[in-house]
């Protein structure tokens, strides 16, 4: 299920790359053309002047080697460049979805619990909004409001230039903690809050949503509404007994919310000038660079069939009746 | 005249149609008539573009560059939603924009839910390897973001509108596939289906005459939700500058083409992004009461 998967997704990055007009070895050069005798030596060089299946098997070959071919602009190789990178992006998706399940979950229960009152309406509206969002413009009217109007945020960046911070774990807010310099992690923190919010916007959405709808099945079930008949308090009843059954869905659609959060940090780490692979993959779009945008693609690809085959095998630890049925 | 009244009687009694019905539940949802309602507008602004405003969304007038929105100090009620970097107005830029936003979600809607459902209903019914090739290619597609094949796409073809529009169409395919092919399996042991084979039904009758009606509700929802998404999409696209190209007035080039402004006129930004917030919500706002009305099953 996931190999046919993966095989299927290199053979896409493979082709979509070689489909695009025009060849690496011209855009290098440029406006300024290049001699053909060179331009086929540079081809050969590169391996490009091979039938396409061989240059599809070296590919995949490579793939398994860990070497996913070299950036055309920065000449470093493309998994290197994607895993500096990275951390950036962890740390921005990770804050992300942080708060939309800190503030989704509850908001959701909430809503559920107070179905058809006001507090339901409420969060259901500005769910649905942010769920309709565009999030780019989201991102320019936070800017707007809090790092130009009221200039409590920074604009753009992972922390202020002021400091230098050893690369430790790569999650800017654990080193600059740990570089232990005064200021730094507040810096690091208000360099995160704002482009967090902005790429947590969908995901939270979509986790309310789900949240209450699967409170609210839950909460008509026969086990409930004998507890409630005990006499249990409802803030106990939803806590102890609907919750744990309630989070089962909730926890697929978290996982579904990679995908989100990864097309999110294209735009996002664009808006905030982020230095994570979002942005990089869009830089390597405008500068045609196949390698980078081909290597990128695949590894963001990889990573989502991961974290949903991880969603698929949590999912029969948290609902055993799973479990039993196969 | 006893006989006429006794109809009537008999007339008020009798179930209402589906059409009736689905419009009494739709009715009865106020969030999805106030997105049919913007809907409507938006769309009545887009095709009387022409009359609604006087000024064409192109033309330049130098001598206004960046006026501020009418009830602003320096506005003018020539420009009441302010003019843009060359000194364009804002308001007819908008009311533009909505041709171009409509048209995508219309393009993106139909090409995936006719190809979608015409992969789904093939996949559905053939089942064995086809359906197996064709659930794995739909797993590919899912397992990208939907932005990043989209932007691959777009690399491949050429940044513009059409193209835009046929990566967005690409990338939700697999929803439709998904929804015809689990319908067609279900209906497709049914006793009506089955009575149709037997009396003589050919694979094409079957398909599109006998299964394919009783798969629609699903996917006229699922068409109304894409709709929101599409729009969003392309919009996200005309902001990275791979969408719609310059000067035309589609809403999320407009939002990048003012980014350089944004200290100075909030307008610029404001806009064509409320526009776009404005209009993805009415179509999900739609999508939700379609869903409600015509899938009381999927009823949240």
């Amino acid at each position: 299920m996931v190999i046919p998967t993966f095989i299927g997704v290199t053979l896409l990055t493979f082709s979509l790359i070689r489909l695009i007009p025009g060849d690496p070895v011209e855009l290098m050069a440029g406006e300024r053309g290049v001699d053909p005798v060179r331009h086929a030596e540079l081809l050969a060089q590169m391996g490009l002047d091979k039938p396409l299946l061989v240059q599809y098997w070296n590919y995949l070959t490579g793939i398994f080697q860990g070497d996913l071919g070299t950036s055309i602009v920065t000449r470093e190789p493309v998994i290197r460049e994607f895993f500096t990178l990275f951390p950036a992006t962890l740390e921005l998706s990770l804050c992300a979805i942080i708060i939309a399940v800190a503030i989704g979950l509850p908001a959701g229960i909430i809503a559920a619990v107070r179905r058809g009152k006001l507090t339901d309406y409420t969060v259901m509206g500005l769910s649905l909004t942010g769920y309709s969002m565009p999030i780019f413009w989201w991102g320019l009217l936070l800017i707007l409001l809090f790092s130009v109007g009221l200039g409590w945020t920074p604009v753009s960046g992972r922390i202020s230039a002021m400091f230098w911070v050893d690369e430790v774990t790569g999650f800017m807010v654990i080193d600059a903690f740990l570089s232990g310099e005064p200021g730094a992690l507040t810096s690091a923190l208000s360099h995160l809050i704002l482009p967090s919010i902005v790429l947590a916007t969908i995901p939270l959405a979509v986790i309310a949503r789900m949240t209450r709808s699967s409170m609210l099945e839950v909460l008509r079930e026969d086990y409930v509404q004998v507890a409630r008949a005990k006499g249990l308090s409802m803030p106990l009843v939803v806590c102890i007994h609907a919750l744990r059954n309630a989070l089962i869905p909730v926890i697929t659609v978290i996982g579904l919310q990679v995908g989100v959060l990864m097309a999110g940090a294209i735009l996002t780490e664009t808006i905030f000038s982020w230095p994570g692979v979002g942005k990089w993959m869009l830089d390597s779009i405008y500068r045609r660079d196949y390698p980078s945008v081909q290597g990128g693609i695949l590894l963001i690809a990889c990573l989502v069939i991961i974290v949903n085959l991880t969603v698929d095998i949590l999912y029969g630890v948290v609902n055993p009746r799973i479990r039993h049925n196969r | 005249m006893n006989s006429q009244a006794q109809i009537a009687v008999v007339d008020e009694l009798a179930p209402p149609g589906p059409f009736r019905e689905f419009w009494n539940y739709f009715c009865g949802n106020r969030g999805a008539l106030i997105g049919f309602g913007v809907i409507v507008v938006v769309l009545l602004a887009a095709l009387f573009a022409n009359f609604l405003t006087p000024h064409s969304p192109y033309e330049q007038y130098r001598d206004y560059i960046l006026t501020p929105p009418a009830w602003q100090d320096g506005g003018l009620w020539r420009f009441p939603l302010g003019t843009d970097e060359v000194g364009r107005d804002v308001l007819t830029r908008l009311i533009y924009g909505g041709r171009l936003s409509l048209f995508i979600g219309m393009m993106v809607v139909t090409l995936s839910l006719m190809l979608g459902t015409l992969i789904g209903l093939v996949s559905g019914y053939a089942r064995g390897i086809t359906d197996t090739l064709i659930m794995r290619a739909m797993d590919i597609i899912m397992a990208l973001p939907s932005l990043l094949l989209a932007l691959a796409i777009v690399t491949i073809l050429g940044p513009g509108l059409i193209n835009a529009s046929i990566a967005i169409a690409v990338t939700y395919l697999p929803h439709y596939v998904r929804i015809t092919r689990a319908s067609v399996i279900g209906e497709t042991s049914k006793d009506y289906v089955i009575a149709s084979k037997v009396s003589g039904a050919g694979v094409f009758r079957l398909i599109f005459i006998t299964i394919l009606p009783n798969c629609m509700a699903p996917l006229i929802v699922q068409a109304s939700l894409g709709f929101s998404n599409a729009i969003l999409d392309a919009a996200a696209l005309g902001f990275i500058g791979l969408g719609a190209q310059p000067p035309s007035p589609e809403w999320g080039s407009m939002l990048a083409n003012a980014l350089e402004f944004i200290q100075r006129a909030w307008w610029v930004v404001t806009f064509p992004g409320l526009m776009i917030l404005v209009t993805v919500l009415a179509f999900n706002l739609m999508g939700d009461g379609l869903r409600d009305a015509l899938d009381p099953k999927m009823k949240l």
